[in-house]
């Protein structure tokens, strides 16, 4: 039966589109939280350089090596950003903006040169192919499992995992970096690892969504989580939650409007942020309209003097 | 004559005349976004310029140019008044609402697109060109266009550069004294979006992003006054233009866009390095002028006040190199005796009693 679960199309697509987003919006939330979250779109426009210079080295387009290669990529975009911003010349998003269009720049050029060789589709670059990942399946206990789907559950592990592994370190990092570091928790290397993991994610998540709609599955949720709540951990299960919803509507509505399965997902993010803006029970626009309103109409108690 | 046939050439003349275009639109106005703060502006303008050009070839049916400047600027708009909405009335920072609406838009314009593929099967492949710009394919009339938009871009620059300057600088200011700082602000972002149309064309989406911030980032570092910081900056964005457009007409294959992108960068990494008072070549000499100055000085110091321990100062590379150079100024010399102790002549004592003067005037 699970088998039969398996080779029906709907699912795979879902799952992968929920795993995408549980998986980035993990790393996402804290990218928000720092308001580094221009980081993601640095990284994933970078990685396409990383992946072009791999299979340049290696001519190996997917495996740990292809996986670690392009993430280092997103790591040295950050490394270069921050050498910029740090000489004082210019501010830190100036930098994103000089650093991120350079490496794709030579990524495309690249890519130009050794068209014919190359496999890589500047379409899927940007895009990602998400309706196609149940045709890329491996054997796992004799069951075909999409890849795309076993590269995402591993990230989703490997990005709770770090998270668990160091919560209270990355939760004290986060909001309060001098702190954390008379604590003695180095919060830059942590957050070094956090970034590495980003970029891992985005290698991962590359053939299924691209690298634009990577950014909308990393911040989007994290974005309309934080709009919710006021705690770490619930905006993890927030993120989370807002992922599946939107994997979920946004592949029935593709289908049902006939568009890009990706495209619609990310889209459906947006549309779930945009009622947390609105609707949020604490900080809804609505909400705090309906509050104030209220507190008009209510009567004024006169002080009362002791 | 190789250059004469490529300077009649057609396509190269409108590449050429569209890159500079572009160059001369998006240094001033990049200016103005990188001094207040919004570098990434360009880049999720243009990111959002997605949907709109797609609304306007579902309305119109046609890839014309008109309509798609009007859908990129009224969703380019609309982005960017979503993010003023978020920064305003979330919690969330700048960064975030960019972030956002950038791969919202983008995700919009990505479902419009296949909508229209799934639809009617009239000229797509239009998202390539999209993406990655195609500067080849420019015509005469859209440089016209193109043009009008520069022209009358910078028109209400000038017009409003006064305001424009204060807004920039002291948006309270501004505001203490009356003027609409909400809506020259907004005047401001929409030109980026206009510049961000003349861009589509040549560079594309993605390296639009450069477009704005290179240009603005390399004449920063040249000038400290506005009008001059523009000027130059326009002038990078031309010469990067066409720079970048001559060197992938002569290479035949290679993309424009990334072309000019390169270019510029190369120009920012020059203008950090070199540019005067600012570049980070002078400063590494200033440094390494400091550092030497103050070995001399400690060296003649303790030359001066303890000659036996001084001797131990050979053991470090640099002290040896300062210790040769004194010795060569004829401040220093061997000493008569054994010939390897160092010891000051009559002019270095003279020169190190001054050295002395001054850190006990400092220090008694």
């Amino acid at each position: 039966m699970i088998a039969e679960l398996l080779t029906n199309t709907a699912l795979p697509i879902i799952l992968v589109g929920a795993m995408v987003g549980i998986a980035s919006s993990a790393v996402g939330t804290f990218l928000v939280l720092r308001g580094n979250s221009m980081l993601s779109d640095a990284i994933s426009h970078s990685i396409v350089f990383g992946i072009v210079i791999v299979w340049l080295l290696t001519q190996q387009q997917s495996g740990p090596i292809q996986l670690v290669g392009a993430a280092l990529t997103g790591l040295l975009t950050v490394l270069l950003t921050e050498a910029l911003a740090n000489t004082k010349r210019v501010k830190q998003d100036a930098a994103i903006g000089l650093v991120f269009p350079a490496l794709f720049s030579i990524g495309v050029l690249l890519l130009n040169v050794y068209a014919h060789d190359v496999h890589i589709d500047t379409h899927t670059v940007l895009l990602g192919e998400i309706g196609f990942v149940w045709l890329d399946t491996i054997d796992l206990w004799g069951l075909p499992v999409p890849q795309a789907l076993v590269s995402m559950s591993v990230m989703t592990l490997l990005n709770y995992g770090f998270i668990g592994l160091f919560y209270k370190e990355l939760k004290l990092a986060t909001f309060d970096p001098a702190l954390a570091k008379t604590f003695g928790f180095m919060p830059t290397i942590l957050f070094y690892g956090l970034l590495m993991l980003t970029s891992s994610t985005a290698v991962a998540a590359f053939d299924a969504v691209g690298a634009v709609l990577f950014i909308a599955f990393a911040i989007v949720p994290a974005s309309a989580a934080y709009l919710l709540t006021d705690r770490l951990w619930m905006m993890f299960i927030i993120g989370a939650l807002i992922s599946i919803a939107s994997s979920l509507s946004g592949y029935y509505l593709a289908i049902h409007l006939n568009v890009s399965i990706g495209g619609m997902m990310a889209v459906m993010t947006g549309v779930f942020l945009m009622l947390a803006f609105l609707a949020g029970p604490r900080y809804g626009v609505l909400t705090q309209l309906a509050k104030r309103r209220h507190a008009r109409k209510a009567p004024v108690e006169p002080p009362t003097s002791p | 004559m190789q250059w004469l046939d490529l300077l009649s050439d057609y396509t190269f003349q409108n590449v050429v005349i569209g890159a500079s275009l572009l160059g001369l639109i998006s240094g001033p106005l990049g200016c103005f976004a990188m001094l207040r703060r919004q570098s990434l502006l360009g880049d999720a303008l243009s990111h959002a310029a997605l949907p709109g050009v797609c609304l306007s070839f579902i309305i119109t049916g046609s890839r014309d140019i008109g309509g798609i400047i009007i859908g990129a600027l009224a969703t380019g708009s609309l982005a960017a008044l979503t993010m003023l909405l978020l920064t305003r009335h979330s919690r969330l920072k700048t960064d975030a609402a960019i972030g956002v609406c950038l791969s919202i838009f983008f995700a919009l314009g990505i479902v419009l697109l296949t909508y229209i593929q799934g639809t009617n099967n009239a000229s797509q492949g239009g998202l390539e060109a999209f993406l990655f710009g195609q500067a080849a394919a420019t015509l005469r009339s859209d440089l016209w266009i193109m043009g009008a938009i520069t022209l009358a871009t910078l028109a209400l620059l000038g017009i409003f550069w006064k305001q424009a300057k204060l807004v920039t600088f002291d948006a309270e200011y501004a505001r203490t004294l009356g003027m609409p700082t909400t809506a020259i602000e907004a005047t401001l972002t929409a030109m980026v979006a206009l510049a961000v149309v003349v861009g589509l064309q040549m560079v594309g989406v993605i390296l639009m992003a450069a477009m704005i911030v290179a240009p603005a980032a390399a004449a920063r570092q040249w000038s400290r006054h506005l009008g001059s910081m523009l000027a130059i900056a326009a002038g990078v964005g031309i010469v990067s233009g066409v720079s970048g457009a001559t060197i992938s007409t002569l290479s035949r294959g290679l993309a424009t866009g990334p072309l000019i992108i390169l270019t510029a960068t190369a120009i920012v990494l020059i203008s950090l390095a070199l540019a005067p008072g600012r570049g980070l070549l002078w400063g590494a000499i200033k440094h390494y002028r400091q550092k030497e100055a103050l070995q001399r000085q400690q060296l003649l110091y303790t030359f001066y006040k303890h000659p036996r321990a001084a001797q131990r100062y050979r053991t470090t590379f640099g002290s040896r190199r300062v210790l040769g150079k004194l010795n060569r100024q004829g401040y220093l010399a061997r000493s008569p005796d054994d010939g390897i102790e160092w010891s000051l002549t009559p002019q270095g004592q003279a020169a190190a009693k001054r050295v002395v003067a001054t850190f006990e005037e400092v220090a008694p």
